[in-house]
Order: structure tokens, then sequence, then C-alpha cells
């Protein structure tokens, strides 16, 4: 079994959201950077499982991004598998990035490629679908559980309105949700073992982007609570009724 | 060259975030002067034709009934067809579960670039400007899209549905349908329940609702409103509602025109879930509970005494005894 778990970093879930340079920039200025939360508690410790069960199994990372992401690819790698690969370019779109990752995984015989849902910062849910566009195989979104019988997957996925059991043949890619694993915390040995563990720079090969973000904003801020007394729930029924109109 | 819409549905009924992408698809159809079709696969129940009153021209569908389920590499292949035949240069579709799951494969097939989650309309007299929402709902970025083909997946509950006069000419397409490469084992579909993603109102409960025996007045409330129930995120990893109630960061993210939240202090991973939602009332027993300061309506007080207050006082506006 030889399976790639994409990776990507984000701005911590309570970091401060600003914007510079004409709100061109995202202020990286005093943000924590972590793997980006689906990725790591859905789709890698799943992986990771997987790895438990069978040790045999090659278990591979890949993040595209510059050297900053070294630090957030070693915690990675703390949490668990053999090697990460970092595609040594600035993460332009969602299409170019699933190229990249594309490129690596073509004729490397991969199993299995697990993604995240989607990324907390950007929220494309795109990158999965497109590596399996592109390598032309199967494509399991919003999937919350994974089993694996010789060479078929059993998953659960969400559906519009409730969710299905299917089975596909590997090989497949994977868009991970809540459900399929539980979060982890990193061991001392884990931390210590990541440090000598390979993380392999490749360089970009040429690919397309399909679109560029012009600017950012924030939502417009809100006016201000309007309290109602907790003795006068009425008021409030009365405020949404008639103020709101929504009730 | 036209807008195709991607027409999704459920149960014989066509999906109503599937009308918001209709009314988009028309109205960004009469922004850029080319006539707007949709594409349905599958068959549904309702009168196609009657699809014309959203601005919509024609409709082209491939009724197999195979496709009633979810098979994404058979839905990339057919649209796509489908879109090189009618010359579409703009697709659109809904930012829900089948979305997410075709969306990226389409735009890969069609080398379009692929905008998921679009807030509004486009700019479209200089380039093509999608505006979407970005750091799970804190932030919103305009994304440009490059390439001649382009897609857009539109947020539920953004776009209102508006109705007009007309009706859609039908054109029955005759593409083949394979078999499916993913195969479907068994389907669990709440039927009669409200979707969370689709409600226009949701009640939602937390920690300080204090177990789940205590949710009764909560689905009530829900119920009178005709309102979907949500949860905060220990509620669900406790166990007390299910996971797919869960709103959040790491959850579910919904913009309902009201969102009612009770006994919930508003950390900022469950606002990323909800404070896209018009208008937030928040009942928590604490004054400082950080989600008064991003709500539009707040009681401070006990949810146990308040709940069974604004019950009857729902009852009494709807007249129901």
């Amino acid at each position: 079994m030889k399976i790639l778990v994409c990776i990507s970093k984000t701005p911590d879930t309570t970091a401060k959201i600003a914007f510079t340079d004409n709100n061109r920039k995202f202020v990286t200025e005093g943000v924590q950077w972590i793997l980006n939360p689906y990725d790591e508690w859905y789709a890698l410790v799943r992986a990771i499982e997987i790895k438990e069960k069978d040790p045999s199994t090659a278990l591979h990372l890949i993040m595209v991004g510059g050297a900053d992401c070294d630090a957030v690819i070693r915690k990675a790698l703390a949490l668990g598998g053999d090697e990460a690969i970092r595609v040594n370019a600035e993460p332009r779109d969602s299409f170019y990035v699933a190229s990249q990752i594309a490129n690596v995984a073509k004729g490397a015989g991969y199993d299995l490629i697990f993604t995240g849902k989607e990324t907390i910062d950007f929220n494309g849910a795109s990158v999965g679908g497109m590596i399996a566009g592109l390598l032309e195989l199967p494509f399991i979104s919003l999937a919350a559980r994974f089993d694996l019988s010789g060479n078929e997957a059993t998953l659960i996925r969400e559906i519009e309105g409730g969710e299905e059991t299917v089975s596909v043949k590997l090989p497949l890619v994977i868009g991970c949700q809540k459900g399929m694993a539980e979060q982890r915390i990193p061991n001392m040995k884990g931390i210590m073992g990541a440090r000598s563990k390979p993380l392999k720079v490749v360089e970009p090969v040429a690919a397309e982007s399909f679109t560029e973000i012009v600017s950012f904003e924030l939502p417009p801020v809100k006016k201000g609570v309007k309290l109602v007394p907790a003795d006068n729930p009425e008021e409030l029924v009365r405020l949404l009724h008639e103020e709101a109109k929504l009730i | 060259m036209s807008v195709l819409i991607f027409i999704d549905h459920s149960e014989g009924k066509i999906k109503k975030t599937s009308l918001e992408a209709i009314c988009y698809g028309a109205a960004l159809a009469k922004q850029t002067g080319v006539p707007a079709e949709g594409i349905l696969l599958g068959t549904v129940s309702e009168d196609l034709g009657s699809l014309g009153k959203y601005g919509i021209q024609k409709i082209h569908t491939v009724s197999q009934e195979s496709l009633n389920q979810l098979d994404a590499e058979q839905y990339i292949r057919i649209i796509s067809t489908v879109a090189g035949t009618c010359g579409a240069t703009i697709i659109v579709l809904s930012h829900t579960n089948t979305g997410r799951a075709i969306s990226p494969g389409l735009s890969v097939r069609l080398k379009a670039g692929l905008v998921t989650g679009a807030t509004a309309l486009p700019e479209t007299s200089a380039g093509f400007l999608v505006k979407k929402n970005v750091f799970s709902g804190k932030a919103f970025c305009t994304v440009s899209i490059k390439t001649d083909t382009k897609i857009i997946s539109l947020n539920p509950n953004v776009f209102p549905v508006k109705t007009g006069e007309g009706s859609a000419e039908i054109i029955a397409e005759n593409i083949p349908v394979g078999p499916p490469v993913v195969t479907i084992k068994s389907v669990s579909k709440a039927t009669g329940e409200i979707l969370l993603t689709e409600a226009e109102i949701v009640v939602s409960g937390g920690r300080g609702m204090k177990g789940p025996e205590n949710w009764g007045p909560i689905e009530e409330l829900a119920k009178l409103l005709h309102a979907a129930t949500a949860c905060s995120r220990p509620v669900a990893d406790a166990g007390w509602r299910p996971h797919n109630e869960h709103v959040g960061q790491t959850g579910i993210a919904i913009a309902p025109n009201l969102y009612i939240a009770i006994g919930i202090s508003g950390a900022i991973q469950h606002l990323a879930g909800v404070n896209r939602s018009k208008v937030i009332v928040v009942i928590n027993k604490d004054p400082e509970a950080p989600f008064f300061k991003s709500a539009d309506y707040g009681i401070v007080g006990d949810a146990f005494e308040i709940l069974p207050k604004l019950i009857s006082a729902v009852k009494k506006l709807k007249g129901v005894a």
C-alpha cells in the first residue's frame, strides 16, 4: 500500500484576519501557522491508522509551498508518515497546486491520495477533485468514513440531505471531513523522530493558474446588539417579526 | 455562447439551491448578453418547462434513472459534453455537497477557472471578478477568473429567487451513460426535515443546554419557525447531537437569514461557521459571552426560563394553540 496525503498550512483558527497593501495582502505578522485542520485531523490521521494496521504501508506527505512551510511539515511528520515532499513554489491557485501534486503522484503508484475537504483559509474545496481529474481517478468528496478490504474501499460520504455508503476500487482520491478519524497530539518520540525523516524538496513543473486573487475585504461591522430583558422574551418575538421581518 | 446552469434535484423535486443558481445564472446571462440554459440529469416529477419563469430559456436533460444518484464521473462527463455543444462560456452550480463533488473535476476537464462559494454576481465590466467567502466566513475576497470558460459555484442562501414569466424549451440529449465507477451500496436521507444548509432559520444549542435530554424546547422552537436545528462543536463531540448538526469552522458553514444561538458562548471557531447569517440572536446567561458582540438581538438570562416563554410567544404570533 502506498499513500499520499496532501497537506497545507493555514493561519491558526484564532488568528486575527487583517489585510494590508490596499487590501491585496493578508497580514501575516503575528500569525501562528498550523496544518490545515481537515488535512491533519482527518486525512493524515486516517492514513496513519492505515499504516499502523499494515506497517508495510509507505506513507508520504506532500505540500506545495516555500521553505517557510518546513516547520509545519515537520509537525505533520511528528504525527506520522515516512517522508515528506515539498514542491518549492508559491501556491498560486488551486489548479496550480493540484497540477504540482498530480505531477509528483503521476506514475508513482499511489493507491490512495488523501486530502482535507477544504482549507480553512481559502475554502476552495477544489484541490482534491482537481488532482482526481488530472490523474483520471475517482474522487470521493466529503468522506466521513473509510474502510479498506483488499483492493476495494468502502466509504461513507455526505450527499445532499444525507449520506451514502459507496464502494470503489483503488486507486482513488478522497476528500476527508469530520468522522474519518480523531484528532491526535504528537508525542515526544514522534517529535524527535520527525527531525530525521526525509523532507525532499522538488522544483515545480510549468503549470497554469486559472484564477488570481485581486483583493480582500472584511465583512461589515455589526451595529451592536439590541438586548431584550430576560423576563420579556415576547419583545424579542415582536422585534423579529416587526423590525427584522424574519418570522 | 451561453450560461449553463446545473440543476440538482432530490426526491423528484428541484432543490431550492438550484432555483437560486438558476436565478443567478439568468441574471448573469442578462448581464453578459447571452442566453441562460440549464442541464438536469436524472428524472423529476416537476414540470421542467415552468422553470422558464426563473429566466432560463432551454433545459438539456439526460433522463436516465441511474443519474438520480450522485455519480460524479458521469455528471462531469455529461455536463462537459453539453457545455461543449451549447457553447457555454460560464457554468453555474451550487456550492452544495453535489457541487463540491463535481465542480473541481469540471474545472480540469473544461480547463475553466473555478470559484467556489460565490456570494454575489460577478463584476464583468473589466475582466471577470467574483466575490467569495474566505477565512471561513471571516472575510471576503475578489477573484479574477482568467480562462475563457468560467465556473462559479454559488453559496446557498445568498441570491434571491425571483419569478417572472416564460417557459423553457426542453431538449432531451442523447448522451450515453456509462457504468458507474463508484458503486452506491446504501443511501440514508432524512426525509421531511429542513436541510441545515438550506434553512432560512436555524435554531442552535450549545453546552449551556447541559444535556441531550434538554433539547425538546429547541426542537419545538425550530419546528414552530420552520427552522433547522444545529449545535456547537462540544455538543456534537459529547454525542448529545449528531455530527451533521455541528456548525462552525470545522463543521458546516451556514448562512441563514436568522440564526438563534442558545447557550453558545460564541468562540471564534463557532463564529466562523455562522457569521454569514443575516441576523443573529444570542440567548446566554453570561453577559460577557463573546457571541453578544456579533449578535443583532440578545437576551442575557437562563435559557431554561426563557425558552418556554419564547415558545409561547411564537405560538401566539403564529396562531398555534
